[in-house]
């Protein structure tokens, strides 16, 4: 029951992730993507990893792929010029990749991974990983954290941009004086001098 | 059962992290107003932490459930990494000033980038060193693609970050595989695991193909040098200065944390491998050096050659030979801050010394300076008695005491070529007419301390055995 139940699910999983770089609309694209991020979900489900599964659907799910329809949406990008050239390097990219397959099959074929596989522990996945994270690897976590302030640090650097930016300055709008805006001009007098009024 | 981890032996990086925090909020409530703050606040912290690195000197050992290593060598590397990150700052600030780069911005970057180098040097875990070295790779992106209105700028920002990623992921699936084998990602655990010759050495070594491609890319070595040039070309001078000296330092302690202290016993596998790399790089670097009339550019395959010549340290496998490749590193750093600040402090607004002619007369104008350059190129071509020389002949010495005589023979062959391209700069200096008025711009601290850099390159190759000493020491 549990080998058919996994290998459903990664029948599905590769299904999607082939229709998502196959398919030509994006969006459909993404809603593929939303797919093999729910089936891959199911099958950590299955090695006991609730945490990790529940993650995924979150994260990903949840929030990352909504924000990428989302702009897919609102930019309405012409993704016929990004696949032009698809079909033509198809038989080469192919090529390449069967050959490093079968590469690596050829070098890896005794049976390498053979580390006892770990036992399961009756308490809550969540709570075994929550002890781990803030005790023994309390360090990466922390560094991680750092890591994630530096993108938010570097993308505000590279969009952010003084002069592009349309802000109201309060201070400078209460302070303005009133020769700065009105500029009075004699007409009648300009006029008689024979100039072309504005 | 866990225990509360020595938080003393961390202090650096907690200090250089909370003032990165000061520095972060001080540009976030200043603005640009006040970057000369900003410059000084970022000078104090790496100041501090040096202090620091040196005030705890001595002793050591593995903290945050083995996560953190605490040893001399990376008390060395980090006292390093300050100071070379410290001198970038002084040469850069001129050179950003006139080319409005000279943002609060600039300088948080630089400070998170220099917490990801301490973090490399002192991890002792491939995700910690993962870690440190994804916070370090991710500042320089940033810091090259500053300059948004250049095309050049943001093409080789685009480079670094496509091929950056792909080394990531190389080095990823590499520590993967490692893990899969031996079951654990600390460096004792997987050397004791090695040693006790669990796993199959076959899926091993295929996981240690991997950790190489990713060190490569990294340093830089042929094959996997193609963005070195453009990167160093395309990026404003003052960032290729920052990506030149100090992650060289970094990666170097990146080598020898996974290859010499992890993977000791897989030495036979690994070694045959950086042959390659330090031969190709030897070859490619120094010939193709030749034909560049951009300075920045030639510097990038000086670079590229350079790498072999501290591969070639490493691959011996030897306490001599990592102590080798060690002194190497720091001369490559010193040399590099040297000839790229003198690019700096010829520039000025609307002019980059960039190129090799423009170079030409300087004795003419700036005597000192020139002479200055002499010592840095002919360091650079391993003159004696310059510390170049000195550093090339122990690492050649490194690998001959292992008989590998035909790697030395091409590190000796390649020297010699590549010794043409550092004289023509030199010969463009003492006997072409100028051609551009050598003005400098740049204050008097930065002038002080870029002839005093350059002296001690001369002075290191003089004296050479109180530095080597300091080597052989941290190795021993």
């Amino acid at each position: 029951m549990n080998a058919l139940i996994f290998y459903s699910f990664a029948a599905i999983l590769l299904f999607a992730a082939v229709m998502v770089i196959t398919v030509r609309n994006p969006v459909k694209a993404a809603l593929f993507l939303v797919l093999a991020f729910f089936t891959s979900a199911g099958i950590w489900l299955m090695l006991h990893a609730e945490f990790l599964a529940i993650s995924l659907v979150l994260v990903y799910v949840g929030a990352v792929l909504v924000l990428f329809l989302f702009v897919v949406m609102m930019l309405d990008i012409d993704v016929a010029p990004l696949k032009e050239g698809f079909a033509r390097y198809l038989p080469l990219g192919i090529l390449v990749a069967a050959l490093i397959v079968v590469e690596m099959i050829t070098v890896l074929n005794a049976p390498a991974f053979n580390i006892a596989a770990p036992e399961v522990v009756e308490e809550s996945n969540t709570k075994q990983l929550g002890r781990l994270l803030y005790t023994v690897y309390v360090y990466p976590f922390e560094i991680a954290s750092v890591i994630l302030t530096v993108a938010i640090v570097a993308a505000i650097t590279l969009t952010l941009r003084e002069h592009s930016r349309k802000l109201q300055d309060i201070s400078k709008q209460v302070a303005v004086r009133r020769e700065d805006r009105v500029r009075l001009v004699n007409l009648r007098k300009k006029q008689d001098e024979g100039d072309q009024a504005p | 059962m866990f225990q509360v981890p020595n938080m003393l032996f961390a202090l650096p990086e907690m200090l250089m992290l909370g003032m990165a925090c000061v520095i972060l909020l001080v540009v976030a409530f200043t603005g640009s107003r006040r970057t000369a703050w900003v410059y000084g606040l970022s000078q104090l912290t790496l100041l501090a932490t040096a202090v620091v690195v040196v005030w705890f000197i001595g002793e050591g050992g593995l903290t945050f459930a083995d996560t953190y290593i605490k040893d001399n060598l990376s008390d060395l590397l980090k006292l390093f990494i300050c100071v070379v990150n410290m001198l970038v700052l002084l040469y850069s600030q001129a050179y950003l000033k006139a080319r409005q780069l000279l943002q609060g911005e600039f300088f948080v970057l630089a400070v998170f980038s220099t917490l990801g180098m301490l973090i490399m040097v002192s991890a002792y875990h491939m995700l910690t060193l993962y870690l440190g070295l994804e916070l370090m790779s991710l500042c320089l992106y940033a810091m090259v693609a500053m300059q948004r209105d250049s095309g050049v700028a943001t093409e080789a920002a685009m480079k670094y970050f496509i091929l950056g990623s792909i080394a990531s992921g190389m080095l990823l699936y590499g520590m993967s595989i490692i893990y899969g084998v031996t079951g654990s990602l600390s460096m004792n655990e997987i050397a004791l695991a090695v040693a006790a010759g669990n796993g199959d050495e076959t899926i091993l070594s295929f996981g240690i193909v991997f950790l190489v491609i990713g060190v490569g890319f990294k340093f830089g070595a042929v094959p996997f040098h193609m963005w070195l040039p453009d990167v160093y070309h395309g990026a404003p001078t003052a960032m290729t200065l920052f990506i030149a000296a100090a992650p060289k330092i970094a990666a170097f302690a990146m080598i020898i944390r996974l290859l010499a202290e992890g993977l000791i016993d897989l030495q036979h596998h690994w070694q045959d491998m950086l042959v390659m790399l330090a031969v190709l790089s030897m070859i490619v670097g120094n010939v193709v050096a030749i034909a560049q009339s951009n300075l920045k550019r030639m510097l990038a395959y000086s670079t590229i050659s350079h790498v072999g010549f501290l591969l070639m340290g490493v691959l011996s496998g030897t306490q001599e030979g990592f102590s080798a490749a060690l002194f190497y590193t720091l001369i490559y750093a010193l040399m590099t801050l040297g000839a790229f600040g003198m690019i700096l402090l010829l520039s000025r607004q609307g002019f980059e010394a960039e190129y090799i002619d423009d170079f030409k007369g300087l004795s003419e104008r700036q005597p000192w300076f020139a002479l200055m350059m002499l010592i840095l190129m002919f360091s650079m071509a391993g003159i004696p008695p310059l510390a170049g020389f000195y550093a090339k002949l122990t690492v050649i010495k490194a690998v001959i005491d292992v008989d590998l005589l035909l790697v030395a023979l091409v590190a000796v062959v390649t020297s010699v070529i590549g010794a043409f391209y550092y004289l023509r700069v030199i010969k463009v200096m003492y006997f072409d007419k100028p051609l551009v008025d050598h003005k400098l711009e740049a204050g008097s601290t930065m002038q002080i301390m870029l002839s005093a850099n350059a002296l001690m390159v001369l002075g290191l190759g003089i004296v050479p055995g109180i530095l080597m000493k300091i080597c052989t020491i941290v190795f021993a």
